[in-house]
C-alpha cells in the first residue's frame, strides 16, 4: 500500500471538487459549501450508518449512498438534493418521529436536541404516521446518568462511546427490530452494570435518551434557602467550555466572568477547584516523592483525581489498588476544607455551609458520596456536583446578561491558583503539574523550564522519561479508558513476573482529552474542540506568574495555618481516601 | 404381448375412463386380439389434466386426451402395426435438469466413495491443475451468478478478492438459509455435502484463501453433522490439509453456527456474527472482498452457488454456460409450494417459462382453481400475475417484473389468496427479522405492517396507499442492507398488479378472495343446505349449530371468518359475502 495521499476528483451538484482519497462524500461536499443533512453521525465517532438521512445519489449507481460513510471516488457525480432524495429524507425523519415522544417542551434536551433541530430544519409540522411509542421504564439507578430508552433513536453513538471509545461495555443494544433498545447487557440496571459514570454516552447522545441527572433545581433550592451559606467552586476544564453555551469561540477562558455570574446566581462564596488541584499536587506529589525516593509504598504511583477512573480501577484492577494515590480529587479537598478550615476562619457553622461543585464531569455526581471519606468534615464535603451543561442552563435561567458581566475575582483562602492547577483540566496536566513540584521536592531546586510538552496532546498513551538530576523517572499518561489497558497490563505483567517496573508514575483520565472532553461538557465535542479547550488552559498557565503548586502562597498558608505539612495526620484525615476492589458480576 | 397401461389416478375408475376401458377391451376381444394385448390400469403415468392417458409397452408410446373413437386407430396402428399415432402422442417435456441436486437422493451423503464414484473431487483436481487465473477464466465462461439472491457474477467476486493483497483470506459458505419455505441449501448440505466442500475449495484456490468457513444455521443440525463428517473424512484422506493433491495448495475448513437471525444471511452481518458480535450489517464499502472476516479479504458464496462450482469444473465452463439463457446460465432450484399440485424442490434450467414450472413441473393449480399469481424471491421478492407467466426465468427478467430470483422460493397463489394478506405475511416476516439498526427498516417496516393490518381489518383509508408507497420508497432507498432495501417489494409488487384489490379492501370494505376475516360474513342458504353437518364438524369455534335433518345456522358472534365451512360444503350452501 502506498502512503502517498492520492487526490480524487469528483463533482458534487455540478461543482468540481478535489480531495484526498478516503474522504467521505459528506466531508467532500462540505468543501464546496454543500451541507448534507445528518442525524446519527457524530464527528467524534465512526459512522454507524443507521439513520439513512444522509443519502445521496451517485450517477450510474442504482442505489443511493450514505454520504457519512462512503468514500468519494474519482469521477463520481454526486447529487445531494433533488425531490426524490429530499422526500426520502423527510419520510425517514417522519418515521423517526413516529417512534419518538413529542413532549419536547419538558425534555432535558429542549432547544438543544439534534432531532428537534433537524425536524425544524425540514419543516416537519405534521404527525402523519401512527404514533408507536414503546412503554419502557426510565433507568434512574445511578444518580449520575438517566437512561430514557423511549427517547432513543438507536443511532448507536452511546454504544460506540461506551464500548469502543471507553472500553466499558456498560451499554449495548438488546432485542432486535422494532423492539431494539439501549440497555446494559442482560437487561440489568445501569447501577449494576460496568458503568463508571464517565458520561461519554450522555455527551454524545443526540436526544434526551441519555442525560445527566439534572440537579439544578436542587442547587436553586440550596441557594434560595436564607439559612444556607452556599459556596461554589469551578473545575479547571469548565472555564474553557462554558462559553460554548453562549456563542463564545471554542476554548475561550471565562474564569473571571464565571466568578461574577456565580455570585449573581446567589452563591455567597466563590472558590476555585484549581486551588484544590494545587493542593492535590502537594499531597500526591509528596506521596510520589516518598515512594520514589524513600521506598515508602509501591510504584508506579497512579493518579486518582478522576472518579470514573477510580470506579474503573476498583472494578477491573482491584489487584492494583496499592498503586493508587490516596489523595482525594481536587474538588473534594476544597469541599472538605470549606467545611473545616474556611468555616473555622470565617466562624461559620459548617452544617449551614453548602458546597456546590461545577464540574466537566458526570461521575463526580457519584463521587461526592462514594464512601465515608467524602464526609471527612463531619458533613458531606460536597453537597451537589453539577456539570458544565447544567451550569449553562442555570445561567440562562438567571436572567443575567452573561456576556457583558464585568470580571470578578475568586474569594480568598481557597480561590487562588498556580498554572499547575489550571492545566489539570487537560490530559497530561496532572502529570506535568506533579513533575514541576516533584522536581522541587526531590532536588530542592525549581525547574528553569516548567513545560513538559511530551505529556501534552491527544495521543492516547504518552510515555516518556524525565531526567530529574541524573535519575530517570519513567512516566505514562493515558486518557480515554480504552487506552488504560495497554498501560495497566504492562504494569500488571511486570509485577507478576517481578520484572523492572515499566513506569514510576502514571496519570489516567477516563475521558478522551482529559476533563476538557469530560462527559459533562457541552455537546458535539471533537478532537479539534478538545485541543482548543486545552489550549485555553495552557495559554492561561503560560501567562501566569506562579506556575508551580508549591509556590501558591495560599496553599503555603493553608499548610502553615491548618494542615502543617503534606501527608500530615490532618491531611490524611481530610484529603485522603481509600479504595475497595469491586469486581464485576461476582456476588 | 403388448401392454396398454391406462392411467387411473384416483383409482376409482370414473365413468369416462370406465367406458373407455370397457370399449377398449371389447374392441380387442372382437378383433381377436385378446392374446396380442393386455389392458392394465395403473395409478400414475405422470401426466395430469390431459384426459385419458395411455402408455403402450414395450414401445413406450404415450397417448393422451383419448376418446372412445380413437380406440380402433390405436389398435390398428400401434397394437397391430407397431407404429406411433402421432396425432395422439403426448410428448412430455422433461423440464427438470439436475445439476445442483445431481447427487441428492442418489448417493449416500456420508460416503465419500459414493461421491467419488460420481466423479467427485475431479473438478477440484482439474481446477488445481489449471491455476487460479484459469479457474476464474473458466468461471467467467460458465457465467455462474450468485444463487443467494443478488445474482452477482461469481467469477467477478472471486476476481476482486484475488486482486486484493493479503496473506490471509477467507471463503465463507453462506448456509444461513432463511427465506420462508426455501430449503434447497439444506437439501444440498444434507444430501451432497462434498459437492459444496469441493466448490468451496475451488473458490478458495482461486482467490488465494487458505481458510474456509461454513456458516450454517443451528436449526439445520443434520446439515451441520453431514458437513462436519465430510470435513473430517476429507481431512483424514488428505483432501483438505496441506499440499492438497500435491498442488502446494493448503486449505482447511471450520463450521460456525448461526443463531437463527435472518439478517445474518446478509454478508456483513454474517461476518459480524462469526466474529461474535451482534448480527448487524455495516455500511459498504469497504466490501468484504477487501475487508471481510477478521478484517481480511473474504468471499462469501451461497451453498447452491458452490454446488454449481464443483459441477462446472467437472463438465467445463463452456458446457455450463450453454445451459440457460444469456445473462442467466445454468439451472435454478426452486422451492415450489403454495396452491400447486406437485410441490417440492424443482431444479430447472434458466430460461424455462414460469408457466412451464407451474403447469408442467408443478402439475398445475391444486384443485384446479384459477391461478392468480406466483410469488418469487421470498420476502425480498414480489408477485407475478398470470399475464407474465410466459417470461423466461432469469435474473433480469424477474427483476423487470418487479420481483427477483432470490434464493428460489416460488409460491403459487390461487383465487382464494388475498394480496393484502400475502403482503402482510411477508412484511411481517421482515419486521420480525429486522435487526433494528437502520430507521427505514426498523420503523418503516413496522409502520407499513400496521397500515396493512388496518386495511385488512376494513379500517383502511385511501391515504394509506400513498403512505405505503412513500414508506416503501424510503425503505428501498435509505435502508442500510438488502433486507430493508427489499422488504417492501412484496407490498409494492402487489400494489402494482392488484391495486384494485387493495381498493376493494379500502373503499368497498370487501376482501374479494374472502381471506380477510374481518371483511367477510358467512351464512347458510337454507334452500341448498342438506343438513349433512359437515360445516359444523369443521368449525373450529363451534359457531355452527343445527341438527341432522334440520337446517344449520352460523352464529356470527362466534364466527372467526376462517372459511372452513365454505371450503367443506359440497352443496354450495355456505354463502360468503
Amino acid at each position: 500500500m502506498s502512503t502517498v495521499t492520492t487526490k480524487v476528483k469528483a463533482v458534487i451538484n455540478g461543482i468540481a471538487v478535489e480531495t484526498d482519497q478516503g474522504t467521505t462524500i459528506l466531508e467532500a461536499a462540505r468543501k464546496v459549501q454543500v451541507n448534507i443533512p445528518t442525524l446519527c453521525k457524530h464527528a467524534d465517532l465512526a459512522p454507524s450508518a443507521g439513520c439513512g438521512i444522509c443519502i445521496v445519489k451517485a450517477k450510474g449507481n442504482r442505489k443511493m449512498l450514505r454520504a457519512c460513510c462512503t468514500p468519494i471516488e474519482n469521477g463520481m457525480e454526486i447529487t445531494t438534493h433533488d425531490p426524490e432524495i429530499v422526500q426520502t429524507r423527510r419520510t425517514v425523519l417522519e418515521l423517526i418521529l413516529s417512534n419518538h415522544p413529542t413532549d419536547c417542551l419538558v425534555c432535558g434536551r429542549n432547544n438543544n436536541c439534534e432531532l428537534q433541530k433537524i425536524c425544524a430544519d425540514f419543516g416537519i409540522h405534521d404527525d402523519r404516521f401512527a404514533r408507536m411509542l414503546p412503554d419502557l421504564p426510565i433507568d434512574r439507578s445511578t444518580g449520575t446518568i438517566i437512561l430514557d430508552p423511549r427517547k432513543c433513536i438507536k443511532c448507536g453513538r452511546c454504544i460506540d462511546a461506551c464500548q469502543n471509545m471507553q472500553d466499558v461495555w456498560a451499554l449495548s443494544f438488546i432485542d432486535r427490530g422494532f423492539k431494539t433498545r439501549i440497555s446494559p447487557a442482560g437487561d440489568i440496571k445501569l447501577a449494576e452494570s460496568p458503568c463508571v459514570g464517565c458520561g461519554q454516552c450522555s455527551a454524545h447522545c443526540p436526544t434526551g435518551a441519555i442525560i445527566e441527572n439534572d440537579e439544578t433545581q436542587k442547587v436553586w433550592e440550596l441557594i434560595q434557602n436564607p439559612d444556607n451559606h452556599c459556596v461554589v467552586q469551578i473545575a479547571p476544564a469548565v472555564r474553557v467550555a462554558v462559553g460554548e453555551g453562549f456563542g463564545y469561540p471554542v476554548g475561550t477562558n471565562l474564569t473571571k466572568k464565571l466568578y461574577a455570574i456565580l455570585r449573581r446566581l446567589g452563591f455567597k462564596t466563590v472558590f476555585d477547584t484549581n486551588f484544590g488541584a494545587d493542593l492535590t499536587i502537594m499531597e500526591e506529589g509528596s506521596e510520589f516523592v516518598e515512594r520514589f525516593t524513600k521506598g515508602k509504598g509501591e510504584l508506579p504511583l497512579i493518579t486518582s483525581c478522576c472518579p470514573a477512573w477510580v470506579d474503573y480501577l476498583e472494578k477491573y484492577y482491584g489487584d492494583m489498588i496499592d498503586l493508587f494515590s490516596t489523595a482525594k480529587s481536587p474538588h473534594e479537598m476544597v469541599g472538605a476544607l470549606t467545611k473545616t478550615y474556611y468555616a473555622q476562619q470565617q466562624k461559620l457553622d459548617p452544617a449551614k455551609i453548602k458546597v456546590v461543585s461545577i464540574m466537566p464531569c458526570t461521575a463526580k455526581k457519584h463521587e461526592i458520596n462514594r464512601n465515608e471519606d467524602m464526609s471527612s468534615s463531619g458533613y458531606q464535603d460536597v453537597d451537589v456536583s453539577l456539570t458544565t451543561r447544567e451550569l449553562i442552563r442555570m445561567i440562562k435561567q438567571a436572567g443575567v446578561n452573561f456576556k457583558d458581566l464585568p470580571d470578578e475575582e475568586a474569594d480568598q483562602m481557597l480561590g487562588e491558583y498556580a498554572g499547575a492547577g489550571t492545566i489539570f483540566g487537560a490530559t497530561g496536566g496532572v502529570m506535568e503539574a506533579a513533575l514541576r513540584t516533584a522536581y522541587f521536592a526531590i532536588t530542592g531546586e525549581n525547574l528553569t523550564d516548567v513545560n513538559f510538552t511530551a505529556v501534552r496532546g491527544l495521543q492516547g498513551v504518552k510515555e516518556t522519561t524525565v531526567n530529574v538530576k541524573g535519575t530517570d523517572v519513567r512516566i505514562a499518561v493515558a486518557h480515554g479508558l480504552k487506552n488504560v489497558k495497554y498501560v495497566m497490563d504492562k504494569v500488571r505483567q511486570a509485577r507478576e513476573k517481578k520484572e523492572p517496573l515499566p513506569y514510576h508514575f502514571i496519570e489516567v483520565m477516563a475521558c478522551p482529552g482529559g476533563c476538557v472532553g469530560g462527559g459533562g461538557q457541552p455537546y458535539m465535542v471533537t478532537d479539534d474542540i478538545r485541543r482548543q479547550r486545552a489550549k485555553g488552559l495552557y495559554d492561561e498557565d503560560a501567562g501566569l506568574k506562579i506556575r508551580c503548586s508549591h509556590e501558591n502562597a495560599h496553599v503555603q498558608k493553608l499548610y502553615k495555618d491548618f494542615l502543617e505539612k503534606p501527608l500530615s495526620h490532618k491531611s490524611h484525615e481530610l484529603l485522603h481516601t481509600k479504595y475497595v476492589a469491586r469486581p464485576l458480576y461476582i456476588k | 404381448m403388448k401392454r396398454i397401461l391406462l392411467q387411473d389416478t384416483s383409482g376409482t375408475l370414473k365413468k369416462e375412463l370406465r367406458d373407455f376401458y370397457v370399449a377398449l377391451n371389447s374392441h380387442l376381444r372382437d378383433n381377436g386380439l385378446s392374446e396380442k394385448a393386455q389392458v392394465v390400469l395403473v395409478a400414475d403415468i405422470g401426466i395430469y389434466n390431459k384426459g385419458i392417458v395411455a402408455k403402450i409397452l414395450p414401445e413406450g408410446f404415450v397417448y393422451a386426451g383419448l376418446k372412445n373413437a380413437d380406440i380402433s386407430l390405436i389398435v390398428d396402428k400401434t397394437i397391430v402395426a407397431g407404429e406411433k399415432v402421432e396425432a395422439l402422442a403426448f410428448e412430455k417435456k422433461n423440464c427438470q435438469m439436475r445439476i445442483v441436486l445431481r447427487n441428492c437422493g442418489r448417493i449416500d451423503p456420508e460416503s465419500i466413495e459414493d461421491y467419488a464414484a460420481q466423479d467427485g473431487y475431479q473438478g477440484l483436481i482439474a481446477a488445481l491443475a489449471m491455476g487460479p487465473e484459469k479457474v476464474i477464466e473458466e468461471m467467467k465462461k460458465a457465467g455462474l451468478r450468485g444463487r443467494g439472491g443478488a445474482g452477482f457474477p461469481t467469477w467477478m467476486k472471486w476476481n476482486i478478492t484475488r486482486g486484493v493483497t493479503g496473506d490471509t483470506k477467507y471463503i465463507i459458505c453462506n448456509g444461513d438459509e432463511g427465506d420462508p419455505g426455501a430449503y434447497m441449501d439444506r437439501s444440498v448440505l444434507e444430501g451432497d455435502p462434498h459437492s459444496v466442500i469441493e466448490g468451496m475449495m475451488i473458490g478458495g484456490f482461486a482467490i488465494g484463501a487458505g481458510n474456509g468457513v461454513f456458516y450454517i444455521r443451528a436449526e439445520y443440525p443434520l446439515a451441520v453433522e453431514r458437513i462436519q463428517k465430510a470435513i473430517d473424512v476429507c481431512r483424514s484422506r488428505g483432501i483438505i490439509g496441506k499440499n492438497i493433491f500435491g498442488s502446494g495448495f493448503d486449505f482447511d475448513i471450520e463450521i460456525r453456527l448461526g443463531a437463527g437471525a435472518f439478517v445474518c444471511g446478509e454478508e456483513t452481518a454474517l461476518i459480524a456474527s462469526i466474529e461474535g458480535l451482534r448480527g448487524y450489517p455495516r455500511p459498504r464499502p469497504p466490501f468484504p472482498s477487501v475487508k471481510g472476516l477478521w478484517g481480511k479479504p473474504t468471499v462469501i458464496n451461497n451453498v447452491e452457488t458452490l454446488a454449481n462450482v464443483s459441477y462446472i469444473f467437472l463438465k467445463g465452463g463452456e458446457a455450463f454456460g450453454r445451459i440457460g439463457i444469456e445473462g442467466s446460465t445454468g439451472t435454478k432450484v426452486f422451492a415450489l409450494t403454495g396452491k400447486v399440485k406437485n410441490s417440492g424442490l424443482v431444479e430447472v434450467p434458466m430460461g424455462i417459462t414460469l408457466r412451464e414450472i407451474v403447469f408442467e413441473v408443478g402439475g398445475g393449480v391444486f384443485q384446479n382453481k384459477a391461478i392468480k399469481a406466483i410469488q418469487t424471491g421470498g420476502p425480498s421478492g414480489g408477485v407475478i400475475p398470470e399475464e407474465h407467466f410466459d417470461t423466461p426465468v432469469g435474473y433480469e427478467n424477474l427483476q423487470k417484473l418487479g420481483s427477483i430470483m432470490g434464493s428460489g422460493g416460488m409460491i403459487v397463489l390461487d383465487e382464494n389468496d388475498c394480496v393484502v394478506d400475502i403482503s402482510k405475511f411477508y412484511l411481517g416476516f421482515c419486521v420480525d427479522e429486522s435487526c433494528g439498526k437502520c430507521v427505514p427498516c426498523r420503523i418503516g417496516g413496522t409502520q407499513m405492517l400496521a397500515i396493512l393490518r388496518k386495511i385488512s381489518e376494513g379500517k383502511g383509508e385511501p391515504e394509506d396507499l400513498v403512505k405505503l408507497n412513500q414508506i416503501a420508497q424510503a425503505m428501498q432507498k435509505a435502508s442500510l442492507c438488502g433486507l430493508g432495501q427489499t422488504a417492501a417489494n412484496p407490498v409494492l409488487s402487489t400494489m402494482k398488479y392488484f391495486e384494485a384489490e387493495y381498493r376493494a379492501h379500502i373503499v368497498d370494505k370487501k376482501c374479494p378472495s374472502g381471506k380477510c376475516a374481518s371483511l367477510v360474513a358467512y351464512s347458510i342458504n337454507k334452500e341448498r343446505c342438506t343438513a349433512c353437518g359437515m360445516c359444523a364438524r369443521n368449525c373450529p369455534v363451534n359457531a355452527i349449530s343445527g341438527e341432522r335433518q334440520s337446517k344449520y345456522t352460523i352464529d356470527m358472534e362466534k364466527c372467526i371468518g376462517c372459511g372452513n365451512c365454505y371450503e367443506v360444503c359440497k352443496f354450495g350452501a355456505v354463502i360468503r359475502q
